[in-house]
């Protein structure tokens, strides 16, 4: 059960919200607390939070930078519901139900609605990097619109890490280490189908990066406030071409009569980083919690 | 240990979330329209007979084996055709998002607490043969070759051309089914997605173009995978009630 | 009190801030094998380079072959009102086209011409198309592209970490003499737990960015506080140019939630014209002597216009007026509202839907038809949007020297929007990319051959100490004002009375508002007890940092007694060639700021020659 401190009085241009405060150093915290903030037109999530974070709450906790949707700083649980904070209007929620804000489930918690994120610029580094072949005569690349519109979709990615934090492999069963997650498949999704790449990256993408995990219920898709397509533009051709070379057994037979020039390939880069560079021990998500609905 | 951590507002378990909506709706009408799917077709498998009627032929039976003289128990003609329109659904990229969530409850709702397991494997172990859905996609385009075969049958009434309302069910199905079928993701990859850079590659605006067209297509999979199960069950429903004598077929032509 | 408690690292070469500017420096150096440190105040990724827009201005000549450093170099300097440092602008003519290519190599994908190259764009102020672009997410491909090359580099990145102090062996802030000591290092805290962490480095980069959030109606992210400039300052660099800010012409004005957030000016490079209540266009009736050969002057040339160059005609006609530089259109628009002519939410209209389909505006700009569908409920497919002006940009920053970037303090260098010089008077659109690119690799090699050629150094414990204690004191006090109250009351000083049109009453009202602030932030307390990503304790430290450069500002401002560029004000209306000589420069001196009016440098001959070439 969650305490709640109670705000006092209500009028008609007010809403409450619900923010999840917790402070990972401080031993057993963690409660819903309930402020009152006054609305105003075209107000967004992060607007709430600011007012209450300027009057009522100076040391709250969150992330953001941009507050146009562009950053993808600010991401956490609105009424359950993985979102960027800077992006949900005020008004697509009935005025006098009070407003949840939970920080992303995924993460160890840091504070409030911070969570540690690092695990994700750690896979990052682990995937090998563009590699392009030599460049044309004049010392420039061609590639035709067509060879990139597909690819130019994944790179539209803010790094907002919602679709990790909704994506079950990672949030449920927590194979951090096992499976890099949507926005690094989408990534990998991009460099393999680079017009210019010369990267051979599908064994990691099948072993190291687990692919297999993705069951493909689409959530990552759901959640993206860019609205990029992962599964169905991104993992789901990336998994076809991972059957190409390792589970289609028409292909493996014409692989050995016709060997085709394979781009080159390399091993996962090291993981150079300990888990958390500062030294803090994570807390852990599995361990001792608390249910905090009413 | 409680002294040690910090709480959290959500955690793990089955149905565990903070959403506030009716998450369970979608998943709870998936269940139910999939299950009442595979209870018919069993109960249809089993049937043996009623799969046909004048120039009509039921999806469920094509092509048509005859059976009975084989001398297998319990076989019938749709038992023989099914497994592979049923392979293809099976491990269709849309039906295996929609019972990994409303059978499998992995999970079953965005940000709702999934089914615990010991360690979850996906489709890693015993699921990895979903990466052969291309080869159903094969047998699925052979049968699409059968099915508007059937309809150009359904069209002759004993050496001459006609139209019933049996035609246009199986006109609607086969429409339906090629729809479904040609949105396939691994059809799109099929025909030009493994291409990397089409301005270079042999045939690539061929490529280009087929990619693009099935693309469009794609975006509404989901759909077509609905409309045409149900097409399925409609074009079966109709001949077998002509065929059971329910109703009458109406001739038009 | 006891010794504070801090960890330290050591690195040969150190940069500060990781947009752009920072990500180009820290490669440079690390290509040289040097071992880095990038420090970043967010999530590496998240910086403010993420929201440029439009493209990044490069000589590529890809659409208009006609284009060369040359023309950029011309448009650049006249954009910034001949107050650029000449050296800058043409070493950044000249690099730009090397420097995009660069990122392609790192796996940028830019949209492309029907050849295959990249393709450019019209832009305010450029003559000929020249922005390489990803639809209307630039900013974001380039900083990407960086992040991604360059964590592979072998740099180190503290991330959500602040500096609150440089740390010097030099006799800081006093003396005349050109050189102020050297840099040894920094100091500052983690965000997340704020515990303390020294960097010893050789060489230091800073490149901080902006300081728009002095402003209340501006386009910035949280981090745009003036930090770089702040902290160079602090330790005896000098501020140059501070009285330039840019005030983009293009931001939203409703809903006030949004109000101030960025339109790119691509939607005008697409085609798009500011209209007031009447549906006149409104440009044409503001374009600038400056700009009055090469402007058309009727709407049927400036379409014509339109039309040939972004089909990659050689045009005859004359760029529209809607692309004239930006603070011209932020003018034209504040006039057009003040004389009651503006939109019913204060502000003008610009209209893309009558000028091109739905398919290409989504096309080209699907940030902005998001951005607009989500934010203000408007459909910029069939409705015009309401755009107003807001605070972009700072021309001036960090005085450094143009051909390395070095500040007056060795070792110390800068890079990007905190450094000074490269735009003069007003920047152009999409000189900004370009200028990270250039400046960020120059800042970084020059930084990465100082360190190399120099030895170890060290830090002086005593200063961490004193530093310590300057960050910890608003805990230590038992009642104070608030920080936030106290920020917001900075904006709108600073809105009101050092905004897009100035007069020496209000800046004088300025200074003396700004005095009152400083009083009261070395009164802020922090409430919420521990020091664990304490956002209250954060704005503090941001504070201090932006009444420094918003002082500047208002000082610089009120000696230039003229308008130019980003300088405009209503008792000295016009440009004055006294003041097109001379730069204004503030230091740190005997407890205050002051304030040197330092002449140009001499432009040599071949130079002004290039200056004053015709196209033929």
């Amino acid at each position: 059960m969650a305490h709640e401190r109670e705000g006092a009085g209500s009028s008609a241009t007010k809403a409450t919200l619900k923010i999840w405060r917790a402070d990972a150093e401080v031993a057993g915290s963690g409660e819903l607390v309930a402020y009152e903030v006054e609305t105003y037109p075209g107000m967004v999530v992060l607007d709430a939070i600011h007012a209450v974070q300027a009057k009522q709450a100076p040391d709250l906790a969150v992330r953001w930078n941009c507050k146009a949707g562009r950053c993808g700083s600010c991401s956490a649980e609105i009424n359950g519901k993985p979102k960027l904070l800077c992006m949900t209007r005020m008004s697509t929620f009935a005025p006098a139900e009070p407003i949840v804000v939970t920080p992303m489930k995924t993460w160890p918690l840091i504070k409030d609605l911070v969570t540690d994120v690092s695990h994700n610029y750690r896979v990052a580094k682990k995937i090998p990097p563009f590699a392009p072949r030599p460049r044309d005569a004049d010392g420039r690349w061609r590639m035709q619109q067509e060879d990139i519109d597909r690819i130019q979709e994944f790179r539209k990615c803010i790094e907002c890490f919602l679709c990790q934090d909704v994506c079950h492999v990672l949030r449920d069963h927590h194979e951090t280490e096992e499976f890099v997650g949507p926005r690094f498949l989408i990534h990998l999704a991009t460099l393999d189908m680079h017009p210019l790449d010369t990267v051979d990256r599908r064994p990691m993408i099948k072993d190291e990066f687990g692919i297999g995990y993705c069951n493909i219920t689409r959530c990552c898709t759901e959640v993206c406030p860019e609205h990029i397509v992962l599964t169905d533009n991104g993992i789901i051709p990336l998994k076809e071409r991972v059957a190409d070379d390792f589970y289609d057994p028409l292909r493996w037979i014409a692989r050995k009569l016709f060997p085709p020039k394979h781009k080159k390939r390399l091993p996962v880069l090291p993981d150079a980083e300990p888990a958390r560079p500062l030294g803090v021990p994570a807390p852990a998500n599995r361990a001792e919690t608390v249910d905090a609905e009413e | 240990m409680a002294d040690k951590v910090v709480r959290l507002p959500v955690v793990d378990g089955l149905g565990n979330t903070l959403r506030k909506d009716n998450w369970w709706v979608g998943p709870l009408v998936t269940f139910s329209v999939l299950s009442g799917f595979v209870v018919y077709a069993t109960l249809r498998a089993f049937e043996g007979a009623h799969y046909a009627w004048g120039p009509y032929l039921s999806p469920l039976a094509s092509p048509y084996f005859e059976t009975r003289d084989l001398g297998v128990p319990l076989l019938t003609p749709a038992i023989l055709i099914l497994p592979f329109p049923g392979l293809f659904r099976f491990t269709c990229y849309y039906y295996r998002k929609a019972y990994y969530r409303a059978f499998a409850l992995t999970p079953p709702a965005c940000a709702v607490g999934g089914r615990a397991q010991g360690h979850y494997n996906g489709e890693r172990k015993l699921l990895v043969f979903q990466n052969l859905h291309r080869y159903a996609l094969y047998f699925a385009l052979l049968f699409l070759v059968f099915l508007w075969h059937d309809f150009a049958k359904s069209l002759s009434w004993e050496g001459e051309l006609g139209l019933g309302v049996g035609s246009l069910v199986i006109f609607l199905n086969c429409a339906f089914l090629t729809l479904y079928t040609t949105s396939c993701h691994s059809f799109r990859h099929l025909v030009g997605g493994s291409v990397d850079s089409y301005s270079t590659a042999p045939l690539g605006a061929l490529r280009f173009r087929l990619w693009s067209a099935v693309s469009r297509l794609n975006v509404d999979h989901m759909a077509f995978a609905w409309i045409s199960l149900a097409g399925v069950v409609l074009c079966d429903v109709y001949i077998r009630s002509v065929a059971t004598g329910a109703i009458q077929d109406v001739r038009l032509l | 009190m006891a010794e504070t408690k801090y960890e330290t690292h050591q690195h040969d070469v150190l940069v500060i801030g990781a947009g752009g500017a920072g990500l180009r420096a820290a490669i440079e150096a690390s290509a040289m094998g040097l071992s880095v440190g990038l420090i970043c105040k967010s999530l590496l990724g998240k910086a403010h380079t993420v929201m440029a827009e439009g493209g990044v201005a490069a000589a590529l000549g890809n659409v208009e072959p006609r284009d060369s450093w040359k023309v950029h170099f011309r448009d650049t300097m006249k954009g910034g009102r001949y107050l650029n440092q000449w050296r800058m602008a043409q070493l950044h003519a000249m690099e730009a086209p090397a420097r995009v290519n660069e990122l392609e190599e790192w796996g940028a994908l830019f949209d492309r011409t029907k050849d295959g190259r990249i393709l450019q764009r019209n832009f305010g102020g450029h003559k000929y198309p020249r922005l390489a672009h990803v639809g209307d997410r630039t900013g974001l491909e380039m900083i990407r592209t960086l992040q991604q090359h360059g964590v592979h580099t072998g740099m180190q990145v503290y991330m959500e970490c602040t500096v609150t102090r440089l740390l010097g062996d030099g006799p800081s802030g006093a003396g005349a003499s050109r050189r102020r000591g050297r840099v040894t290092g920094c100091f500052g805290y983690w965000r997340e737990n704020g515990k303390f962490v020294v960097f010893e480095a050789k060489a230091v980069v800073l490149a901080t960015g902006g300081i728009g959030r002095a402003f209340k109606i501006n386009s910035n992210s949280w981090e745009c506080t003036g930090d770089g400039q702040a902290l160079a300052y602090l330790l005896g660099a000098e501020l140059m140019d501070q009285e330039f800010m840019q005030f983009h012409p293009t931001g939203m004005v409703w809903p006030p939630s949004v109000r101030g957030t960025l339109i790119t000016e691509g939607v005008r490079g697409e085609g798009g014209t500011l209209r007031n209540k009447d549906k006149k266009r409104i440009m044409f009736d503001y374009i600038h002597p400056l700009y009055a050969s090469e402007t058309a002057d009727t709407e049927e040339e400036a379409d014509r216009w339109l039309a040939e160059s972004t089909s990659g005609v050689a045009s005859t006609a004359r760029r529209t007026p809607d692309l004239l530089p930006r603070d011209i259109v932020a003018r034209a628009i504040h006039t057009e509202v003040k004389e009651g002519r503006g939109s019913p939410h204060g502000g003008v209209f610009l209209d893309i839907f009558s000028r091109r389909s739905a398919e290409d505006i989504k096309k080209k700009l699907p940030a902005m038809y998001h951005q607009f569908k989500e934010l203000g409920d408007v459909d910029i497919t069939k409705e015009p949007m309401e755009v107003g002006p807001t605070a972009h940009y700072t021309m001036g920053g960090i005085r450094v020297d143009p051909e390395t970037q070095e500040t007056c303090i060795d070792g110390l260098f800068a890079a990007g929007e905190c450094a000074a010089g490269m735009h003069g008077a007003n920047r152009l659109g999409g000189n900004s990319l370009s200028d990270l690119l250039v400046f960020g690799r120059i800042a970084g090699l020059h930084a990465g051959r100082y360190a190399k050629a120099t030895a170890g150094k060290h830090v002086d414990p005593a200063q961490i100490e004193a530093f310590a204690r300057e960050a910890l004191e608003p805990f230590d006090r038992d009642e104070g004002v608030n920080p936030f109250a106290v920020h917001e009351d900075l904006m709108n000083v600073m809105q009101t009375y050092c905004g897009i049109m100035r007069n020496e009453r209000d800046l004088k009202t300025c200074l003396k508002e700004l005095d009152r602030l400083k009083e009261a932030a070395a009164r802020t307390k922090v409430v919420g007890g521990n020091r664990h990503y304490n956002t209250g304790w954060h704005e503090v430290i941001d504070l201090r940092n932006m009444l420094i450069v918003s002082e500047a500002m208002a000082r610089s401002a009120l000696a230039r007694k003229e308008s130019r560029g980003g300088h405009a004000r209503d008792d000295f209306a016009e440009m004055d060639p006294a003041f097109a000589k001379v730069n204004h420069v503030c230091r740190a001196a005997g407890g205050g700021m002051e304030l040197e009016a330092a002449p140009l440098p001499e432009v040599p001959d071949e130079i002004k020659k290039v200056l004053l070439e015709e196209d033929r």
